[in-house]
């Protein structure tokens, strides 16, 4: 298919030929299995992540100050992970995993320190930082986690509508267009028109909840990348907030929804990808969590026993009823909260062989930080 | 609203009394002999024993300092600011004469740092480890580090008696009479000590906005606009500046105090005819009436820029505005 000609063309084909292997009938392809409607319109992934490595270069913290030699800390490891269209990927993992990392790197968005490699493709076009960073806010979309990505000086309807593109009368024309279609958002979600003129901190959470998506929503684009969308929120606006995101996958759009909420994920997505210590170890259907026969990789059977409804045996059963906490998923996680520990903990193993073709560098060296 | 105006007020009278009693302590507790500072060693010598205690009485050397203190404030309120024994002129005329001069000189220097350290200060943080932000880093350590009057020196050395591009001092020309003084003149005079300021007041300003402008690049939101589609630079111009301009603006009016302070040193260097040169001159002769005038003046213009200060953040920033309001929340 086009894509793997394109992956071949860059010159990497470390997997079986894929123009053999039909799709729907191949239980595991591209490090993933499918769900029942899982679809590959036009013969392609909305999104696929291959390899994807990032690290951060940075001086040894344990050196005295004018002998710390650079290294790099990687943090993200050969991650893939692929999005269909009309689907929703929910990547499950702790909280301060890195797994804002992976939408960063899906965004295109690096810091200057960071070392980005690996492939991406978007809707069957093969991904440089700099065609990222065009699809940013257009193609590939961000729903932040709170209110506090809006600029709190400026009024939402002006921030949900974006700066206008071109000068003078093509700019007034882009402005009208603009608010046009940010009424029609508004009026689709429920928010009444003097929303538009209040300042983010007077939104309660559910209208901040809806103004971001609108945000995301204001250049139609094809993949939303959701970063933890629910905290904050409680359970009746946390329910809606993924509702509205199911909502546009079933209209044919592609959702990554990064979350630490193994339950809300498996309400509402088609498949789970499992995020552990930088890397997703398994990319299954939703169903698949029905048994743990099911699930390939011991972690996710962890996670499965760690559910409510299940038998609490791969954790501690003296935590009781209320036991399945975000603390106790997390301790079963085996994550720390802060990524730079985990970072230190990466040091300290080296159980992750190099890759025996390093993949290709995704920033570049003219990637404008 | 009104318990905003009377606080207001109330610190504004606090301030007043504060710095006039302050003022008052320190010059009497001072070992200047106002006679002798101000007749000179020589001419004290020579001087009989009558002529003397009558300068000593004209200087006030015998009347404790609360009396002196109270006559002076029972007359201040009344408008009378006193007479300058330093100048033989009144108060009030020394330093309207001089605060023209010194307030042009400080609202130019005040103007350019302000801006140029703003510029300064975004541009290298849009830019951070280039050569650009090094180099205003550079530039800003040196500057934060140098005293002024020592800046001051080194541009006098090299602009006025090396280049010969600016005079050596003073507000006017030597030997032209006032009436035949250009606008021309008077700036080409002031340049050089303005530009002492501005170049010291910049550094201040730069390091300050570039560290706030690299926390503002590191917020959720500048985050999320660049996640939109906006490059680093339209995020800046977007969302950055009305950002920074909030602690801009704080940091901005509390610098009058920075300004007047060097002021003080550069009018001292440049012979400028200004309120620092007067205040020097004021403390080393014991004239307390002119220096408590300079004193309460001063404050009076820190205390009105930080009031400012205070009204435009409810100006700029909607949170405050509401809040103040005592509306909706």
């Amino acid at each position: 298919m086009e894509e793997k000609k394109l992956a071949a063309s860059q010159g990497q084909s470390n997997t079986a030929p894929h123009e053999h292997v039909d799709h729907g009938a191949q239980p595991v392809h591209h490090h993933h299995s499918h769900a029942q409607d899982s679809r590959h319109a036009h013969g392609h992934h909305l999104l696929t992540v291959e390899d994807l490595t990032v690290s951060f270069r940075m001086y040894d913290e344990g050196e005295p100050y004018f002998r710390a030699a650079q290294r790099d800390v990687e943090v993200l490891h050969g991650l893939s992970i692929s999005v269909h269209e009309g689907e929703m990927v929910a990547v499950v993992g702790a909280s301060g995993s890195g797994k804002t990392l992976l939408a960063d790197a899906v965004l295109g968005l690096f810091e200057p320190n960071a070392i980005v490699r690996g492939r991406i493709w978007f809707d069957g076009e093969p991904m440089t930082a700099a065609t990222l960073a065009a699809e940013r806010g257009r193609g590939i979309a961000l729903v932040p986690q709170s209110v506090a990505s809006l600029d709190p000086l400026m009024r939402v309807g002006r921030q949900v509508e974006g700066e206008p593109q071109g000068r003078g009368a093509v700019r007034r024309a882009d402005a009208a267009r603009r608010r046009e279609r940010r009424r029609q958002l508004f009026a689709r979600y429920g928010l009444d028109e003097s929303v538009a003129q209040l300042y983010p901190h007077e939104l309660s959470g559910g209208m901040a909840r809806r103004v971001l998506l609108c945000c995301a929503l204001m250049g139609a684009p094809k993949l939303i990348v959701a970063d933890e969308p629910t905290p904050g929120l409680d359970l009746d606006l946390a329910v809606r907030a993924l509702a509205d995101l199911r909502a546009f996958a079933d209209e044919g759009g592609g959702v990554m929804l990064i979350t630490h909420d193994i339950e809300l994920a498996l309400s509402v997505a088609d498949r789970v990808a499992v995020f552990r210590d930088g890397t997703v170890v398994e990319e299954t259907a939703v169903a698949n969590f029905a048994a743990p026969e099911l699930l390939a990789h011991p972690f996710s059977r962890q996670l499965w026993h760690a559910l409510p409804e299940h038998d609490f045996s791969a954790g501690s059963s003296s935590v009781g009823a209320g036991g399945y906490s975000d603390s106790l998923r997390q301790s079963l996680l085996g994550e720390t909260a802060h990524w730079a520990v985990s970072v230190a903990a990466e040091l300290a193993r080296s159980e992750h062989p190099p890759a025996t073709t390093a993949p290709p560098d995704l920033k570049g060296g003219d990637f404008p930080c | 609203m009104t318990r905003f105006i009377l606080g207001n007020i109330g610190r504004f009278v606090l301030l007043m009394v504060a710095v006039a009693v302050l003022t008052f302590t320190l010059v009497s507790l001072s070992p200047v002999d106002p006679v002798q500072a101000n007749v000179g060693q020589a001419a004290l010598l020579g001087m009989s024993e009558e002529k003397r205690a009558a300068l000593e009485a004209y200087w006030g050397v015998g009347t404790p300092m609360h009396e002196r203190f109270f006559s002076w404030a029972a007359d201040f309120l009344h408008g009378d600011w006193g007479t300058s024994l330093r100048y033989n002129m009144p108060v009030a005329d020394v330093v309207a004469s001089r605060a023209l001069n010194s307030l042009a000189l400080m609202g130019v220097a005040w103007l350019v740092s302000g801006v140029l350290g703003f510029a300064l200060g975004v541009a290298a943080a849009l830019r951070q480890g280039s050569l650009l932000d090094r180099f205003v880093k550079g530039y800003c350590f040196v500057l934060a580090a140098s005293p002024t009057f020592w800046v001051g020196l080194l541009l006098l050395m090299v602009f006025s008696v090396w280049l010969g591009w600016f005079p050596l001092g003073f507000s006017v020309p030597v030997g032209k009479s006032a009436a035949d003084v250009t606008f021309l003149d008077a700036l080409h005079h002031m340049a050089l000590p303005a530009i002492t300021l501005s170049l010291v007041g910049v550094a201040n300003i730069a390091l300050h906005t570039r560290e706030k402008a690299i926390d503002v690049m590191g917020s959720p939101y500048f985050r999320f606009a660049r996640a939109r589609g906006l490059t680093t630079g339209q995020a800046m111009a977007r969302h950055g500046l009305r950002n920074l301009a909030l602690p801009a603006l704080t940091l901005q009016f509390s610098q009058i105090a920075e300004i007047f302070g060097g002021s003080v040193l550069v009018e001292e260097v440049f012979s400028y005819p200004g309120l620092g040169q007067a205040a020097v001159t004021a403390g080393l002769g014991g004239d307390v009436a002119l220096l408590a005038a300079i004193a309460l003046v001063s404050a009076a213009l820190v205390f009105a820029g930080n009031l400012t200060a205070n009204l435009l953040y409810g100006l700029v920033d909607p949170r405050m505005r509401r809040s103040r309001g005592g509306g909706e929340r």
